[in-house]
Order: structure tokens, then C-alpha cells, then sequence
């Protein structure tokens, strides 16, 4: 009994180390992917700048949190703990491969999404918290934002969910080995609109982390830096952190649910490689996006949620569910 | 916990300090924003922050110590600038300018402004998110900066031009450099406008958006780009020409459709306008003295009023000088065009959403020390 908590307590750690050392890493990745596609170098000081991470963090950590007066001082402080802990805890549910998962659970789709919308509630406290008006509205552009990209992403797993019968993360990518042919991006006789489910789901997972283009809560342009102008310090490292941190959630759950998991895509070795192949590419699109893409407008963001993306995943539930009863 | 009570009314507007620590100004300017939500009821822009007396000190020093001020004005295009100062003071006191001077002068001043240009594509594609192309135009400006700081001594804030010629002949190395840059600059262009201009997130946020009527530019005096982005062809190089510009064949780019995408095009099919005269220099570049064998040890024009406008990177650029006979000036007036296109937005971006009016304002092209003089 007391070796099953341990077990558990010790994967869950695992896992959590895995993200936060991904967050920190991924600025570091960031930053060179950034240093190339511009011809220039980046960090490159100690092997590739692989100190960077940790020296800026002491650097970070040393500084002083200023907290501005008149500012809502709990939800200020509370605001950047709340962006990184819930995506750090959703690792705890992520398989890694067949045998490598902290904690497998039925509802795990289900949790990720609960823990991934806690995220834009971390922006809104900041943002109001802050009590500056560049703050207050980029978190109300977050908050509509996120609500918008939040229902075709959900649309779209509730057809995955549909065609397979679960929301365990660990079934879901089991129900798709052997091979390419078996992922769920391939477009299959029960739901032939799969890619185009792929595309929306990728586009709403750069919604939902900031990511540029959809940065609009971080706009450095018009609203300064956005929800966190006013943070210096670890507040916002915390909150650069937990944007990497929900990049790879996304790039994990992307992998998951379309890109067939740890599968290899001819069938042959299936394991932790091929899983973290398919994450470390997707986060690389992801800079690579970032990098070459000006910023949307609000109003366009939300046009093509509401408008094309929305639309779009219910007529691909509606058609999936049909051709499921047929088939 | 006890706070303030705030009593939110319907409708209530909150005033937005933009600047003058901001990054979309590029500078220390500072808009006074009334806003609804995302939206500007009334913008009011606040100048001064950088008020340096360039007009009184045009007045207290005598013509040549003035020289160097001319080129804090607008640090992107400062050539242009000075040229603007040693014509003035050539036509007032009548000093010739030897041909070869007069050529260099011009390929200079466009090779400047394809070096501000370039600078204003990158900082505009920033204001709108972009942070890639700033690092391709800055690596293509430098090219520009590393010729003109060979010949020139500076690479920011030149001071090259004499009062009838020049401070410094060019050497072959400059036209060697500078042919050569040509070409490599046409394809940055095209690698530009396959990067940049027919991306749609790009396109979307600049077509019909931020709308300047030709009626609207004219009220407020706008020129350069910005005029022409809406349908009026007025170019000082054409319509009132100077220097050796008659003798170069080049077109004046002309859009109609007045919104930001049409000012941005403009300066894409200036850059290339400039590449044409700068080529076009080069080749009929002639031989001879850079400065004039007869010019007076002290310049001191005689009694008068002149004026001299001249195209700037920016717009056109004048200044009027009141001479009274003595070594200083009377009255130094400089009419910066910056300070006109700006004055567009307060009227041009009511009612619109701030992102939208920031985009607009990229596309003003605006250098704040030119406004604030």
C-alpha cells in the first residue's frame, strides 16, 4: 500500500520535473529557433547557451516583486502561481508511452481542459489584479478569446471521444497504433473530415496558449506587455513558464489525439522516442509560426472562431456521428 | 476587503495615456486617448517631449554651425535634411555647385532614404507583431550605413555636405559597393513582398484600414508617402525640382486607395524608385571638383526671404530664412513634414479600435525629434 503512494507521489514529481525543466528549456529553444530564422546567433554562450535557463532564473528570482500601489495585492500574487501550476499539474495524466504515464485516468481529455481554462483565469486576475488599464484590457481580450477557442477545440475532441468510445489519454492513443494509416489525422470512412479537425485543433491550441499570431493579450505593440506590464521578478517568470508549459501540453495532447501517440508511423518500435519526435516537432512549427507571423486583429481572431472554426467542428461532429450510426 | 467603491456608469469612457514611454511610438510622443473599450472616442496628441530650439539655435549660430543640427532632426533620413540646409543657404547666397557634387549629393540623399525606408518597413511590421522582417531590413540597411560611413565619417547623423559641395570626394570602393548593392537590394525586396506583403494575416490588417481622405491630407498639409498613399502626386524631386533630379528618369508612385496598405506600398515602390536613381547616378557621374573654386570665406546672404523645400524620406521638408545681411539669420524656419502627418491622427483614428489606430500611426512613419525639432 505505502509502496503505491510512494510509487504514485514519485511519478507524479517525474512528471512535474519534466515540465517545469521543458518550460525553462523550451525559452532556451525559443530563443535559438528564434536566433536562426533572423541570421543571427541567439544564446550561444556555454554549448549552445545551455546555461541561459538557470542564470536567468537567479536573475529573475533576485530581482524585486514590485507590486504596484493600488493593486489587488492577493489576486496579484496569486495570479502568476495560478498560470504555471495548473499546466504543470496536467502532466500528471499525459502518457508518455504505454508504460510511461504518471497517473492514468478515465477522464484525462476531460481534466487537461479543466486545468487548461484555470489559464486564462490566472490572465484575467492579472490583468485586473494589476490595476493598470493596458492590464484590464488585454485580459478581457484573453478572456474572450480563450472562450472562443475553447469551444471548437472541445467540439473537436468530442468527435475523437465519439469514434473511439474514450477519454483516457492512454486508450486514445492506443486505439491508434499500427501505423500511419490508423491515426486519427488520416481521414478515415467514419469521419472523413479528420485533417481539417487537425487544423482546427492546432490553430485553437495557438489561440489557447498566446501564442503569436493570436498573442493579442500580450500585444507589446498596443498594450505595452500586455497582463503582465506590471510583473518584474519571478511573477513574470512564472508567467513566461507557464505559457512554454501549455505549449507542450498542447503539443502532447495534439500528439495524443491526432498523431497517433508513441506510434511509429510505419509500426515498428513504439515508444517514448516517437512521442517526444512528434511533441518537439509540433513545438518547433509552433516557434516557426511565431517567428514569421504578424499578430491578428480581436476582431479577427474572433471571426474565425466564431464564424469558420465553430461552424465548421459541429458540422464535422454532426457528420462523424452520423457516418458512425451508418457504419 | 474593503476598497474603493467605483461607481461604473453606461457608457463611461477612461482617458489612455499612450507614450510617451511606449513602445508603438517610437519615441517620446505622447497620445492623450479617450477610449471606450478597444475603442478611440478622441485622441489628442501631446508634444514637446523632446524640444531641442533647432529654429532659435538656426538663429543665434552662424550658417555653418548650424550644419550639424540639421541632421538631429530626423535621425532615419538625415540626408536629406542637410541637403535641404546647404540649398537654401547656396540659393540665398548664390554659390555654385559643381556637377559631380550635385550627383553625389543625389545618390547620397536616395541611398538614405532607402536606408530609412527600410528601417520604417521593419518597425512598421513590428508594430503590427511581426519582429522577423526588422531583423532582414536592418541587416540590409547596414550595408547602406557601412558605405555611407566609409565616405562620410557617420553613420547616423551626417554632416557631409559644404555649403557648394561636399566634405569628402567618393572613392572607387563606394561605387563599387554601391553598384553591387543594387541588385542584392532588388531581391531583398522581392523576398520582402513574398514574406511580408501578400501574407493575408498582414494584408487583412492594412486593407481598409485607417482610411486618410486626399481632402484630409491636404487640411493638415500631410506630404511624402503618406499623401501619396492617398491619391495625390506631389513629389518635391518632380514639382518643384532641385538639384540634378530633372536629369534622372524615375516615376513618383501614386496609390488611390488612402488606406495603410496604400502607404505601405508606397514606400516599397519608392525603395525601388531610389535603387533607380542611385544606378542611374552612378553611371553618369562625372569627373571634376567637388567643391566650387570661388566661395566665399564667410557666408553672409544677402537681405532676403528664401525658401527651399526639398523631398525627404519623410515628406517635404522646407525651410524659410529671413536673412537680414549678418552672419546669422534672421529667422530660421523649418517645416518638418513628420509634424503634418501626425497632426492627421487625432482626426483620422476616432472611432477606431486601438490596435488598428497603432497600425495606422506605424504607417505615418513618424521620427519624433523631426516633430518636436
Amino acid at each position: 500500500m505505502d509502496l503505491t503512494i510512494l510509487n504514485a507521489v514519485v511519478a507524479v514529481v517525474i512528471a512535474i520535473a519534466f515540465a517545469a525543466a521543458n518550460a525553462a528549456y523550451l525559452v532556451l529553444a525559443e530563443r535559438r529557433g528564434a536566433g536562426r530564422i533572423q541570421r543571427r546567433p541567439g544564446p550561444n554562450v556555454n554549448l549552445f547557451g545551455i546555461l541561459q535557463p538557470p542564470l536567468d532564473g537567479i536573475k529573475l528570482m533576485t530581482k524585486q516583486l514590485v507590486i504596484p500601489g493600488g493593486a489587488d495585492k492577493a489576486l496579484f500574487l496569486v495570479a502568476p502561481i495560478l498560470a504555471m501550476a495548473p499546466a504543470i499539474t496536467s502532466f500528471v495524466t499525459i502518457p508518455f508511452s504505454d508504460t510511461i504515464v504518471a497517473h492514468s485516468m478515465n477522464i484525462g481529455v476531460l481534466m487537461i481542459f479543466a486545468f487548461a481554462s484555470l489559464g486564462s483565469f490566472a490572465i484575467l486576475l492579472a490583468g485586473w489584479g494589476s490595476r493598470n488599464k493596458y492590464s484590464v484590457m488585454a485580459s478581457v481580450r484573453a478572456v474572450s478569446q480563450h472562450i472562443a477557442y475553447e469551444i471548437p477545440m472541445l467540439i473537436t475532441v468530442t468527435t475523437i471521444v465519439m469514434m473511439t468510445g474514450t477519454m483516457n489519454l492512454k486508450e486514445l492513443a492506443l486505439s491508434q497504433s499500427g501505423g500511419i494509416l490508423h491515426w486519427h489525422i488520416i481521414p478515415s470512412l467514419s469521419s472523413p473530415l479528420m485533417p481539417v479537425s487537425f487544423l482546427i485543433f492546432f490553430i485553437c491550441s495557438l489561440a489557447e496558449t498566446n501564442r503569436a499570431p493570436f498573442d493579442l493579450a500580450e500585444a507589446e505593440s498596443e498594450l505595452v506587455a500586455g497582463f503582465h506590464t506590471e510583473y518584474g521578478s519571478m511573477g513574470f517568470g512564472l508567467f513566461f513558464m507557464g505559457e512554454y508549459a501549455h505549449i507542450v501540453i498542447g503539443a502532447s495532447l495534439i500528439t495524443i489525439l491526432f498523431l497517433g501517440g508513441w506510434g511509429c508511423p510505419l509500426g515498428l518500435y513504439p515508444g517514448v522516442w516517437w512521442f517526444l519526435l512528434k511533441v518537439y516537432l509540433l513545438i518547433f512549427s509552433f516557434i516557426w509560426i511565431r517567428w514569421t507571423f504578424p499578430r491578428t486583429t480581436v476582431y479577427g481572431l474572433l471571426n474565425l472562431s466564431w464564424k469558420i472554426l465553430i461552424p465548421i467542428s459541429l458540422f464535422n461532429l454532426l457528420l462523424t456521428a452520423g457516418l458512425l450510426k451508418v457504419f | 476587503m474593503s476598497g474603493p467603491v467605483i461607481d461604473i456608469q453606461p457608457g463611461e469612457t477612461f482617458t489612455l495615456n499612450v507614450g510617451p514611454q511606449h513602445p508603438a511610438t517610437h519615441g517620446v510622443l505622447r497620445v492623450k486617448m479617450e477610449m471606450d473599450g478597444e475603442y478611440i472616442i478622441k485622441a489628442e496628441t501631446v508634444l514637446g517631449y523632446i524640444h531641442r530650439m533647432h529654429e532659435l539655435m538656426g538663429e543665434n549660430r552662424a550658417y555653418p554651425q548650424v550644419l550639424p543640427n540639421l541632421s538631429r532632426l530626423d535621425y532615419l533620413g538625415a540626408m536629406g535634411y542637410t541637403h535641404g540646409h546647404v540649398l537654401a543657404i547656396e540659393r540665398a547666397a548664390g554659390i555654385e555647385v559643381p556637377e559631380r557634387a550635385e550627383y553625389i549629393r543625389a545618390i547620397m540623399v536616395e541611398l538614405n532614404r532607402v536606408a530609412s525606408h527600410l528601417f520604417w518597413f521593419g518597425a512598421f511590421v513590428m508594430d503590427l507583431g511581426g519582429f522577423t522582417p526588422l531583423m532582414y531590413a536592418i541587416q540590409d540597411r547596414e550595408h547602406i550605413l557601412d558605405m555611407l560611413e566609409a565616405v562620410t565619417g557617420s553613420r547616423l547623423t551626417y554632416c557631409y555636405f559644404r555649403f557648394g559641395g561636399l566634405y569628402n570626394d567618393v572613392d572607387d570602393d563606394f561605387v563599387d559597393a554601391a553598384r553591387a548593392f543594387i541588385p542584392r537590394m532588388r531581391k531583398s525586396l522581392k523576398k520582402y513582398a513574398a514574406l511580408v506583403t501578400g501574407n493575408i494575416i498582414f494584408r487583412k490588417r492594412l486593407e481598409d484600414i485607417g482610411p486618410l481622405s486626399a481632402e484630409m491630407c491636404r487640411k493638415y498639409g500631410a506630404t511624402g508617402p503618406v499623401a501619396r498613399g492617398s491619391g495625390i502626386d506631389f513629389d518635391v524631386r518632380k514639382n518643384e525640382p532641385y538639384s540634378v533630379y530633372p536629369e534622372f528618369d524615375f516615376d513618383v508612385p501614386v496609390y488611390h486607395q488612402c488606406d495603410s496598405m496604400a502607404r505601405y506600398k508606397v514606400r516599397m515602390d519608392e525603395m525601388e524608385q531610389s535603387l533607380r536613381i542611385i544606378e542611374q547616378g552612378l553611371d553618369k557621374l562625372p569627373d571634376g571638383p567637388i567643391m566650387p573654386k570661388k566661395k566665399p570665406k564667410l557666408i553672409k546672404p544677402p537681405k532676403g526671404d528664401y525658401y527651399q523645400a526639398v523631398e525627404t524620406a519623410r515628406g517635404s521638408f522646407g525651410i524659410r530664412l529671413v536673412s537680414d545681411g549678418t552672419k546669422n539669420a534672421y529667422r530660421f524656419k523649418l517645416r518638418s513634414p513628420t509634424y503634418s502627418n501626425m497632426h492627421l491622427f487625432d482626426e483620422a483614428c476616432e472611432g477606431m479600435m486601438i490596435m488598428d489606430a497603432l497600425a495606422m500611426m506605424g504607417s505615418l512613419d513618424l521620427v519624433i525629434p523631426e516633430i518636436d525639432r
